[in-house]
């Protein structure tokens, strides 16, 4: 069996994978692999042709694939092994990776350090539980966006959109504008988890109605999809009955939520958030196993390609830090969700930590003219006033390691007053 | 006209297609014809896939017969084809005194039955054994025998093996009408063409009625009772080991929780009378009495992790027992009508029958010899480290995975659409494989799985279906889609 | 003349009003909370931009290449860019920021590859 060691084994080569790829060798890691599934490199970024990425890395709006590129072509300047068409089947505690390729067969490769880096996934019409009949023109938004992007198809000509979330209204459009008849979107939430940009250039620019507090309560047609129910829903979310409204279409785009893919992650035996849905990390993004890091939306889901990436260059640096036993090991202070936080991370830091820690969590509701406090018991470490928090937009607030000298207690809360 | 066939079977569900494996064991030219684009579309796909005991029967019904017979058989069937099934055992709750009774007298059932190992457990023991049972059990019939099978995987494989000892299958060929001619052979006419033979059996599911009451004077009716289903991730916590019955009423054994073979856990089904038997849709009142029931099996109960919900109908007589054999009026017609729950579990004893009997009334040679059957490589997904590293040496394909949730290689997915009745859409795929059956329903692996389609049957790939007919997956290419025009402007 | 709209630099989202001259000249705009949010509110209602993104079948392979319009173009424009975009064809090897169409629809901008193809 092909067996082989490295120092640093990186997990995927999306933007995550990439940017944590590039800060490991910048940090002098000269045994470096990554591995990815796909055939290239780039991850999700080469079917997102829309503009709007790398406003706040490169100070530019640059397509996916543009943003992608540039890691690519980084990564190829540093002479990073990157092995595509390569899934990865397992991940152990003690480091030992196992995948396979057409080309080289199963492989088994022993790391000091590896970086978790898979991405997610889109939460499929299952876990919605809509009732109905089981036709084809179903399918999630990124599906979609594969098939028109990627492979030159489109899935159908009438279509509805069931969840607001950013692939969703990018889908709104780009079907629009390749000549399909997009008939609503429809958002269970009272809010969009959008960012208005979209809102305003993918639904108004093109007269899509926006149908928030409804949702999908019936699919129709046998073999090719024919309608769909949309009723409007009450605070539990419960349908409404009397309010329903007829679509006519041939074709159901579900934007209905992102989940971080763990699999590799457990099988290793990482620690998982449930907040989050992926693993629990110090302010090194280390998994509760050592040696373990984890980064991108992996960890967590992100809205901004450029939060990803520099997430993952500190995730780059710390595995590379720690096959040079560069690690810290002063006690941990555990970060909670206070209220209106959900999925703060890290959940772990580590008090002798040198540098700022970056803080980042979902307001669960939509809060107007408020601050984020980061408190330890009674002192305020930290507080941010902000015109709006929402759930739409991941927060962020940094804590300076001066902060963290002299806590009264191990824990620190994040809250939204 | 010519004859088409010797023997002409209706219907490729789980009961035609063990009929014509039998049939093929003979010298004899058989062809069967299935409305739909692939095998077992019907009550096979979606059903609990349990093989019974065959406690709950009334002993002396077909029922009871073909169930104890079938059941018996599977074990060894299973191994010989190569498809997934296990011996969980199975569980029969009591939660009160008049639950109790009911339960004491399907073990006396079973035992006239012929039903072996049956036992009445007490609470503490029960709670010993699945430590997820709602504690507020109080007793339960166990039955060791109880086995979960894939239903549609025992199908393909029977159909294959068939296919291979030569009878040959024909889809999307729905029969108008059927009519015994003057020479004594039979037209069945499709709503293609029309086809003729000595011998006609139907095994039309659903359908089966309709057939039957165009050949014979004693008029059925059917009964069409849909059962919706929860399919959770395998890779869930498993509640139990066992499957998992409530006490059974009139409508059906109730329902159920209960592992899959795959891993998976099932919870259902309902049980509604409707009218449509192709009307395979999930309700919202139906899944939500789903999740109260199973609730009173299984304490803690979570659907956080359903994939899939699906359901089928069952094909109900108001005798509530099958029909099965020669029909008295029509000579040379057979059937196996009403074939609903334990349908799957009777199948291999009910295709033994029937081919027996139309054996004989054709007075059918047994061939010397069959085409042996060749078991199925271990799915990429099962293997040991060594056997996949072997299994990619010999075929480089085994490297690709295609379904990232499942771990479904590209050779597999090229190995199940070049099978002797190969799959043709992408569920067809998908149930030979299992590839976008995982907990993200084919977001990933779909345009590999459509584009892997069409290049092994030369189906251009924006005419790939998701299930035959008319379930186009794809509209059109981008540029050709958008040069027939905004209607924006 | 009075038109709403939505700000979008930032997760706020102000609803301003703009007040336009007859001629649709810009006068004043309200209910903004910043001065990005007028010069957006100024520039959408006057001349609104986009850029366009799409793909384009490339001859002899089965999967098409992105590109977008070098700059933002005329909002107006957008329907007859994706018309004009849809005859067009290329052939590989095409390299990013390669020109596809120069000066597409007289607008000045062109359509440029937005990502490699060997």
């Amino acid at each position: 069996m092909n067996e082989r060691n490295v120092d640093v084994l990186i997990i995927g080569a999306g933007p995550a994978g990439l940017a944590a790829a590039i800060s490991a060798r910048e940090s002098g890691i000269e045994s470096l692999l990554v591995l990815e599934r796909e055939k290239e490199s780039g991850g999700i970024l080469r079917q997102c042709i829309h503009n709007g990425f790398g406003l706040h890395r490169f100070k530019e709006e640059l397509t996916g694939p543009e943003y992608a590129q540039r890691d690519i072509d980084k990564a190829a300047e540093l002479e990073i092994d990157i092995e595509c068409s390569t899934t990865v089947l397992t991940v152990s505690s003690d480091h030992t990776v196992t995948c396979v390729s057409a080309s080289k067969g199963l492989q088994i490769i022993h790391a000091k350090a590896i970086v978790l880096a898979m991405g997610c996934r889109e939460r499929p019409r299952g876990a919605l539980c809509t009732p109905g009949t089981r036709c084809a023109g179903i399918y999630s938004a990124g599906t979609a966006q594969r098939f028109v992007n990627l492979e030159g198809f489109m899935p159908g000509k009438r279509v509805v959109i069931l969840g607001s979330g950013d692939i969703g209204l990018i889908m709104a459009r780009r079907m629009t504008l390749q000549g399909a008849k997009v008939l609503a979107c429809v958002e269970i939430m009272p809010y969009s988890s959008g960012l208005n940009r979209n809102i305003v250039q993918c639904l108004h620019d093109y007269d899509i109605p926006l149908y928030l507090s409804h949702t999908v309560i019936d699919i129709k047609g046998k073999e090719r999809l024919e309608g769909v129910t949309v009723a409007k829903v009450d605070e539990k979310r419960n349908p409404i009955p009397g309010t329903e409204i007829e679509f006519d279409c041939d074709t159901l785009l579900l934007s209905c939520g992102l989940i971080p893919e763990n699999e590799l992650s457990l099988s290793a035996g990482v620690e998982l958030s449930p907040a989050t849905s992926g693993a629990v990390v110090n302010e090194s993004f280390e998994t509760s196993v050592p040696g373990i890091f984890a980064c991108g939306n992996v960890l967590h889901v992100h809205d901004l390609v450029d939060h990803v990436s520099n997430e993952s260059f500190k995730a780059g640096a710390a595995a590379a830090a720690y096959v040079r036993n560069e690690q810290l090991a002063a006690p941990m202070i555990t970060v909670k969700d206070g209220n209106g936080v959900r999925g703060t991370v890290p959940q772990l830091i580590r008090s002798d930590t040198d540098k700022p820690v970056d803080l980042m969590f979902r307001p669960s509701a939509v809060f107007r003219n408020s601050a984020a406090v980061v408190e330890c018991g009674e002192k305020e470490l930290i507080r941010k006033k902000a015109m709006i928090f929402t759930p739409g937009e991941m927060a962020l607030v940094t804590i300076k390691p001066e902060m963290l000298k002299e806590l009264p207690a191990d824990s620190i809360t994040v809250r939204i007053e | 006209m010519n004859m088409t066939a010797d023997i002409i079977v209706i219907g490729s569900g789980i009961t035609g297609c063990a009929v014509v494996r039998e049939l093929s064991r003979f010298h004899a030219s058989v062809l069967v014809l299935d409305r739909e684009s692939d095998l077992a579309e019907g009550a096979t796909k979606a059903n609990s896939g349990i093989v019974h005991a065959g406690y709950d029967a009334i002993p002396g019904t077909k029922k009871a017969f073909y169930n104890v017979r079938g059941a018996n058989m599977y074990e060894s069937l299973a191994k010989e084809l190569g498809v997934p099934y296990r011996r969980c055992g199975a569980l029969v709750l009591a939660f009160d005194e008049e639950d109790k009774k009911t339960i004491a007298d399907l073990k006396a059932r079973g035992e006239t039955n012929g039903v072996t190992g049956l036992e009445i457990l007490d609470r503490e023991t029960l709670l010993k054994l699945e430590p997820n049972l709602n504690p507020e059990v109080v007793a339960a019939l166990s039955v060791p025998t109880s086995a979960i099978v894939s239903p549609y995987e025992m199908a393909f494989a029977l159909a294959d093996d068939a296919a291979l000892n030569g009878v040959r299958f024909r889809f999307d060929e729905e029969v108008v009408s059927v009519s015994k001619d003057s020479d004594g052979c039979f037209t069945v006419q499709t709503d293609k063409e029309a086809f003729c033979c000595k011998v006609l059996v139907n095994c039309a599911g659903a359908f089966g009625a309709e057939i039957h009451n165009q050949l014979s004077e004693e008029k059925l009716t059917m009964i069409h009772r849909r059962g919706q289903y929860y399919l959770l991730d395998r890779a869930a916590h498993q509640p139990f080991d066992r499957t998992v019955f409530q006490c059974p009423s009139v409508m059906g054994k109730g329902v159920l929780v209960s592992p899959t073979v795959h891993g998976n856990l099932l919870l259902g089904p309902t049980a509604e009378d409707i009218e449509d038997p192709l009307d395979t849709a999930t309700t919202s009142s139906g899944l939500s009495d789903i999740i109260q029931k199973a609730a009173r099996t299984w304490s803690g109960i979570s659907t956080r992790t359903n994939i899939t919900n699906f359901s089928g109908v069952r094909a109900h007589l108001p005798t509530d027992d099958f029909v099965v054999g020669p029909c008295e009026e029509c000579p040379g017609y057979f059937e196996a009508i009403g074939i609903e729950s334990p349908g799957l579990s009777s199948a291999p004893a009910i295709g033994q029958d029937l081919a027996e009997m139309i054996a004989d009334h054709l007075s059918l040679a047994r061939k010397e010899q069959t085409v042996p059957y060749p078991l199925p490589p271990v799915p990429f997904h099962d293997m040991t480290p060594e056997q996949r590293e072997q299994a990619i040496q010999q075929d480089p394909l085994y490297g690709n995975i295609i379904c990232r949730c499942e771990v479904v290689t590209e050779a597999e997915i090229r190995r199940a659409i070049r099978r002797p009745v190969g799959a043709r859409s992408v569920d067809g795929v998908k149930r030979r494989t299992r590839a976008g059956m995982g907990r993200c329903q084919g977001g990933f692996c779909l345009p590999r799985v459509a584009a892997i389609i069409s290049e092994e049957t030369g189906i251009p790939l924006k005419e790939v279906t998701k299930n035959g007919g008319d379930s186009l997956l794809l509209s059109d290419t981008i540029d050709a889609f958008l040069k027939g025009g905004h209607d924006h402007e | 003349m009075e038109q709403t709209i939505t700000c979008i630099n930032c997760p706020v989202g102000c609803r301003m009003t703009v007040t336009l001259s007859e001629q649709g000249a810009f006068i004043s705009v309200t209910g903004n909370t910043c001065p990005r949010g007028a010069k957006y509110a100024q520039q959408e209602c006057t001349l609104p931009e986009r850029m366009i993104t799409a793909v384009i079948p490339v001859t002899g392979r089965e999967t098409p290449i992105s590109v977008k319009t070098a700059s933002p173009v005329p909002k107006k424009l957008i329907y007859d860019i994706m018309n004009e975009l849809s005859s067009v064809r290329i052939s590989a090897p095409v390299t990013i920021g390669q020109v596809i169409l120069q000066d597409v629809l007289h607008t000045g901008v062109d359509i440029i590859a937005t990502r490699n193809l060997a």
